[in-house]
């Protein structure tokens, strides 16, 4: 009688296994699988706006896929291959329940990662947590997805739009108390978000401070009305709460108006490539930004090695990317995450372990984020990116200054 | 001749029975996802049952029931989530307020023919999105973020899951809606609806109240459309301006047409269209969806020029007389 080298294998492997688990770390040799994964294949699922009002964010799928393509060319995570299904749901939020749908009924994915848009989000926040699936890494800045407590399965990315505006509140507060203050915002819960942050972080001055508010509709076709009656109320002091195109325009208007005020501009909108350029450089020297990231269009960065490996990358496997394009770099930065959280869940991908690695990363430096800066949650915060720095806008790029902000301080 | 098409052969009858009894057993043998699916296509069935009334049988073109589909959604979401009004209830009360809405809307729209009623109408669901998110509202509308509204739990008799028993509430409604408006078109009113839309000069003179049977026709259009948005919002558990852009509009417009004009079954056959084409499009192609769409849509146009139901009217009529041979 002989023993097959397979079976010999196996009971070497169990005689291993059974001496692990005496000395209690067997769980680390285990593999245990949820929904989606397997010995070869993680599945992932997310919707993105391929078609209809936000296409233009759609290049942020285009980019994951790229780059799970080079992931998995270099063998993928611990051998397993990433399967990214990303379905368009045209920024429609019926339209994303269903695909979600879909994801998590039919394609059983381990994992959502980067559904993008606030209403979209919205749509499908309680069937995700009823499920129980993961559902990490939202497009969106919105504060409501750093709620452990009532929503455990939803974790965003972007430094939420609250936490931006106490930073700026803060920077006022010890840097010119005797602020005038000014604030034009969108008239939307990511507007009214950032505006809450500062209000918030002025606290008991902020009735003594803000001087003057002003809204505008993204249907509006300009902003310049608004900004000549901030003008009028005398602020020394004004923050500019808006998207790209208001913007540029806010910029533009308030410089030509003569307006000469401390200018903040809010993250959203600090693009050299998308908003300054159309603004004016010249009229935007000296406005004042938090960020997080890498600006692609700005010159500092050029020879960085972060940069230069990320270009790289555009170059081989997403040509058709625009590389002036923020968004394309973002996108970029949160592959990365989602890689290191798979990376961290080993062998046990179950989606409560795929949770719980998302809700426990430490220290996360990734290249791409500002020097100094790093990503954490842990099981009762899961606001991932709480830094900042400020940066002052020299009339070519911007200037990081002071020190890395957070905003737990 | 009139009684030849007023009642239904018992072949006919025989048809409706056998596919309503396959509705009953087709949620229990595909997935919750599907039955999930399946109810949407069913609700976009009414709507479009309801601007068939209005486009196919009195010929008004409206580019702007999206406005009404949402006005029903806001109802219903409004009525559970602030006043925790039971779900089965928020459904007439919505089909109400949508029969008002559309009956106001077709007064002075009654001035306008044609291409004219057809902007009129269009500006509606264009300016509907930005409506929802208005200031003034956003105590009852939630401005942009909307309203999530919670899955109305199955009665514990029925031992159904959520997805299969909203599937059945809206099955019903279908029917009854569908009965209704099968008697409402084959009598009195349904012959002046037609008579407005081919001849109104003699409509008139024959003592036809144009006027009255234009707002009304437009005024029950709404109502259905109201009743399936209201329904499209119970199960989809959320509503947002996002929600109901003048796409939706479109895309109801695209259904009536495909599934055939003035026809009640063509609403069916145009709510699966509208339902499950997109997503074989994507399927097809990730980078142009849209393209692929469109091909399909020329190749129904070009292969069944009076909509699905025309035929399927055609091929039933072909065979019966071939059987006659």
């Amino acid at each position: 009688m002989k023993f097959s080298p397979n079976r010999r294998h196996s009971l070497i492997a169990a005689a291993a296994a059974a001496a692990l688990g005496l000395v209690g770390t067997h769980a680390a040799a285990q593999k245990k699988y949820g929904p989606g994964a397997s010995d070869t294949e993680i599945k992932l699922g997310q919707t993105m706006p391929y078609s209809g009002p936000a296409s233009a964010y759609g290049t942020i799928g285009k980019l994951h896929s790229a780059y799970f393509k080079m992931l998995n060319d270099s063998g993928g995570i611990n051998g397993r291959k990433i399967n990214l299904i990303s379905l368009d749901d045209g920024y429609s939020p019926p339209k994303t329940v269903e695909q979600v749908r879909k994801l998590v009924e039919q394609d059983e994915v381990l994992a959502l990662f980067q559904t993008l848009g606030t209403p979209s989000n919205s749509a499908i926040h309680k069937y995700v947590n009823a499920k129980k699936v993961p559902h990490l890494l939202l497009a969106t800045g919105a504060t409501k997805w750093a709620d452990p407590k009532n929503y455990p399965w939803t974790l965003g990315f972007n430094l939420n739009y609250q936490a931006e505006g106490q930073i700026y509140a803060k920077y006022l507060l010890k840097n010119k108390p005797n602020a005038k203050v000014a604030i034009l915002y969108q008239n939307d819960d990511y507007g009214k978000d950032v505006l809450k942050g500062v209000k918030d972080g002025l606290g008991a001055a902020a009735a003594k401070m803000i001087v003057a508010e002003a809204s505008y509709e993204v249907s509006d076709p300009t902003v310049d009305s608004q900004i000549v009656s901030l003008q009028g109320s005398k602020a020394d002091t004004f923050i500019n709460i808006t998207t790209p195109k208001f913007g540029a325009q806010a910029i533009r208007k308030a410089y030509d108006s003569g307006w000469k005020p401390l200018h903040i501009l809010n993250n959203v909108s600090a693009s050299v490539g998308s908003v300054l350029t159309p603004a004016g450089l010249d009229k935007s020297v000296g406005l004042l930004t938090l960020q997080y990231y890498k600006d692609p269009n700005d010159p500092q960065w050029k020879d960085d090695p972060a940069m230069l490996e990320w270009r790289a990358f555009m170059g081989r496997y997403y040509r058709e990317g625009d590389p002036k394009d923020q968004a394309n770099l973002y996108a970029y930065l949160t592959a990365q995450t989602m890689v290191q959280i798979l990376k961290q869940a080993g062998n046990d991908l179950t989606r409560e372990n795929v949770m719980k690695q998302a809700a426990n990363i430490k220290n996360l430096k990734l290249p791409l984020l500002l020097p100094g800066m790093a990503l954490n949650t842990t099981p009762t915060d899961f606001s991932l990116v709480k830094q900042g720095q400020l940066a002052k806008f020299t009339g070519s790029q911007w200037e990081l200054f002071g020190e890395v902000l957070s905003t737990s301080d | 001749m009139a009684n030849t098409r007023d009642v239904l052969s018992k072949g006919q009858l025989i048809g409706l029975a056998v596919l309503l009894a396959a509705a009953c057993v087709l949620p229990f043998v595909v997935s919750n996802y599907r039955v999930f699916q399946l109810t949407l296509a069913l609700v976009y069935a009414i709507a479009l049952l309801g601007l068939n009334m209005l486009t196919g049988y009195n010929g008004q073109i409206s580019l702007g029931h999206g406005a009404f589909y949402a006005i029903g959604a806001y109802v219903a979401a409004i009525l559970m989530d602030k006043f925790g009004v039971p779900y089965w209830l928020t459904i007439p009360a919505a089909g109400a307020v949508c029969l008002a809405a559309g009956f106001l809307f077709g007064l002075p729209a009654l001035r306008l023919e044609g291409l004219y009623l057809a902007l009129a109408t269009f500006a509606l669901g264009v300016a509907m999105p930005q409506i929802l998110k208005y200031k003034g509202f956003e105590h009852w509308t939630g401005g942009v973020m909307g309203i999530v509204i919670v899955k109305p739990e199955p009665p514990e008799w029925s031992g159904l899951t959520q997805d299969r028993w909203l599937y059945f509430v809206v099955l019903v409604c279908l029917v009854a809606l569908f009965v209704v408006a099968w008697n409402l078109l084959r009598g009195r009113i349904g012959r002046a609806m037609v008579a407005i839309r081919d001849q109104p000069i003699a409509a008139q003179a024959m003592g036809v109240n144009t006027a009255m049977v234009k707002s009304l026709t437009f005024g029950v259009s709404a109502m259905y459309t109201g009743i399936a948005g209201a329904l499209g919002a119970i199960v989809i558990q959320f509503v947002a301006p996002d929600s109901f852009t003048v796409f939706l509009s479109i895309s109801l417009i695209v259904g009536v047409v495909v599934g055939g004009l003035a026809s009640i079954p063509g609403a069916v056959y145009g709510a699966l269209f509208i339902q499950f084409i997109p997503n074989v499009a994507d399927q097809i192609s990730k980078a142009a969806p849209w393209a692929i769409y469109g091909v399909f849509l020329l190749l129904f146009m070009y292969v069944m020029p009076t909509g699905v139901a025309g035929f399927v009217r055609i091929a039933g009529g072909r065979l019966r007389q071939r059987r006659m041979r």
